[in-house]
């Protein structure tokens, strides 16, 4: 195994084509002239819905009104008045019956409607993926136009695993229909405080 | 599928025989292609995009060596068990040994056309431990004891009531009953109960970064995801080529996969995998099985750029009408017929064959691969190696013969006009491998060599 190593890379060394450098950074001409809207507008061409609320107390009655009697698990102390309590450092496999998950993202980005969300924000990585229904708040503020502005955002931060996620879980395996909910959630909304 | 000893166009033969499936399957694909073109006509910058893409990726194969040495420091100071096989058959082996130190002989994998190049479901399967595909595609053409046909779209050749029939016999969904929607829900259930009892996990890497030793793995079912945050053992599989330089690469080539493979804007998860959780194992094994040895071609190196899209055959008209299985090789299509030579040049001397050139594949690629280039200078290769199919060697040797002499040349294209014209049954055969798929000319009078002499020469 150790032999492989060492034979793969003397194979690239001696096969690998005189150096070429690495381009400068691209330059965006993308622009918004209102990436919010444009935000939302791609989040419901995949899927997903987003929600003006003015604070936590609007997404608390949002989620009475639309979850009513169900599993909800949230990683917002903000929203403990309408989630499960004590459920973080379950086993994953138990949030299967997760109705609806509500996490916060750092960021959004308004050309795909992906948020960027690491593990401290998820507390256990599985829960994003697998309840039924995933919920994201996020600042009016924090919509960035593109992935290059995104990964300017990230920069060199440092987390054991970080996913962009950008609308429900789907497919279009069988002669390409859409079906949301292939193996994860089945709908996406997301709580922007503005 | 027993595809033994066939090659494309005999294949072809076999896809062509329901011309109803090839017009609905020519159709999809170029549904496909069309939304790619409106997503890539919604970024100004695309051209620059792909320009990027392309130099970075130039870079990677410029500079593999440190990047690779990178890239394993990193991901080791992360947790990260690296692993090296030079071969397919190492690879196998090395899967098989990190399951077998774990007892594990029961597991999942999500999408990754590596181990399909590996063929290590059937290797698994052959020492005792069950493999279950997760993507749905790949599900559905596991049930059917196939391999996938599109690299992004494995079923893509599939009609819904076929996959409603295999869901009938294999999962128990009602006889007859072939709505998408219900289909993907019961295929729902049964892989959630998949995902909550199986122990090791298998992904794909889409990118890997040198200078983290992170990796990205694209999904849009989530399935990569279920799968490697349920298991306890996360075993990721990745081909030597698959390493950017640095984190912020990413925007230039997530902003341009989706959007060339399906024209989303980008898959539901992007997500990138640096630390095993607390508990968890997590291994990655970077894979050779021939790269290097393209590395060391310059005519067709850069076929290791590729960012396996799709979007060369989504595009080609000679795939969209043949279907991904006459390409008898893991990866199908334009970019596939480029790869598979040099893999192994007799098996697969047939697939640059498999092309009009019309370069549609190197218009649309995201990294600017020549490809229609590469798979005209394979067919030199492959004719000068004495890989040529036997019926097109023989052709070729006839013409040599022909074209040698001016006298022959002349002779021959009288005596082609006079079977033509007075013994058609000569030519419209079988025999003739120009007739198989073309109409013949109407037959001209006279050669444009006799039409000069006597109209400009007496002049």
């Amino acid at each position: 195994m150790t032999n492989s190593r060492a034979e793969i890379l003397a194979r690239i060394l001696q096969n690998q084509p005189e150096l070429s450098p690495l381009p400068a950074d691209l330059v965006t001409v993308t622009h918004y002239d209102n990436p919010i809207e444009n935000f939302k507008t791609i989040l419901s061409n995949i899927g997903g819905l987003a929600v003006n609320v003015l604070d936590y107390q609007g997404i608390q009655d949002y989620i009475k009104t639309h979850f009513p009697d169900q599993r909800i698990v949230s990683t917002l102390a903000e929203l403990s008045a309408v989630s499960e309590q004590g459920w973080e450092n379950l086993d994953p496999h138990s949030y299967e019956n997760v109705d609806l998950a509500i996490i916060r993202a750092h960021f959004g980005v308004a050309e795909n409607a992906a948020l960027w969300i690491t593990e401290d924000l998820m507390h256990q990585r599985a829960v994003p993926f697998i309840c039924q229904q995933l919920a994201v708040v996020i600042n009016a503020k924090d919509i960035v136009e593109t992935l290059h502005d995104a990964y300017v955002n990230i920069a060199d931060s440092v987390y054991g695993f970080g996913t962009f996620i950008a609308g429900p879980s789907k497919t279009a395996d069988i002669e390409q229909s859409l079906v949301l909910g292939a193996h994860g959630p089945k709908g996406m909304t997301v709580f922007i405080l503005d | 599928m027993n595809t033994a000893f066939k090659d494309h166009s005999e294949l072809s033969d076999l896809f062509n025989k329901d011309e109803a499936r090839v017009d609905w399957h020519d159709e999809t694909l170029w549904f496909v292609r069309a939304k790619r073109d409106k997503a890539a006509h919604g970024i100004p910058e695309w051209e620059s995009l792909r320009e990027a893409a392309s130099q970075i990726k130039n870079n990677v194969l410029s500079n593999l060596q440190d990047y690779l040495v990178e890239f394993e420091e990193n991901a080791k100071k992360n947790g990260v068990t690296v692993h090296w096989a030079a071969d397919a058959a190492e690879h196998n082996q090395i899967v098989h040994k990190i399951l077998k130190d774990q007892g594990v002989n029961r597991l999942i994998k999500s999408k990754s056309m590596l181990t399909e190049e590996c063929h290590l479901n059937e290797y698994l399967k052959n020492n005792g431990v069950e493999v279950i595909d997760t993507d749905l595609g790949e599900r559905i053409v596991q049930l059917a004891e196939e391999p996938p046909s599109h690299i992004v779209l494995p079923c893509i050749h599939k009609k819904k009531e076929e996959i409603g029939d295999l869901f009938h016999e294999h999962l128990g969904t009602p006889a007859g009953m072939s709505d998408p929607v219900f289909l993907t829900a019961a295929a729902r259930k049964h892989l959630r109960e998949t995902f909550v009892t199986r122990k090791a996990a298998i992904t794909g890497v889409n990118f890997a970064v040198a200078e983290t030793g992170e990796f990205v793995v694209c999904t849009n079912e989530g399935n990569a995801d279920m799968g490697a945050h349920l298991a306890d053992v996360h075993i990721a599989c990745m081909g030597i080529e698959k390493i950017i330089p640095k984190r912020n690469n990413l925007g230039v080539f997530l902003r341009l996969l989706t959007r060339s493979a399906t024209g989303q804007p980008i898959t539901t998860y992007s997500s990138h995998f640096r630390k095993p959780r607390p508990g968890q194992q997590m291994h990655l094994i970077l894979v050779d099985n021939g790269r290097t040895t393209q590395l060391s071609r310059p005519d067709f190196r850069n076929s290791l750029k590729c960012i396996r899209c799709a979007a060369c055959m989504n595009t080609c008209p000679v795939y969209r009408r043949s279907g991904g299985h006459s390409y008898h090789t893991a990866i199908a299509g334009p970019i596939g017929s480029i790869l598979a030579p040099n893999l192994d040049m007799k098996e697969y001397a047939d697939l640059p064959f498999a092309s009009t050139l019309c370069g549609s594949c190197s218009n649309v690629c995201p990294v600017k691969i020549n490809i229609h280039e590469q798979l005209y200078k394979w067919r030199q290769v492959i004719v000068k190696e004495g890989y040529a199919p036997a019926k097109k060697a023989i052709a070729m040797k006839v013409m040599e013969f022909t074209l040698s002499s001016p006298l022959i040349y002349k002779n021959a294209g009288k005596a082609g006009r006079w079977f033509m014209k007075h013994a058609p049954f000569t030519v419209n055969n079988k025999l003739n491998l120009w007739y198989d798929h073309r109409e013949m000319p109407e037959v001209p009078k006279e050669s444009f060599g006799e039409w000069y002499n006597k109209n400009v020469k007496n002049d």
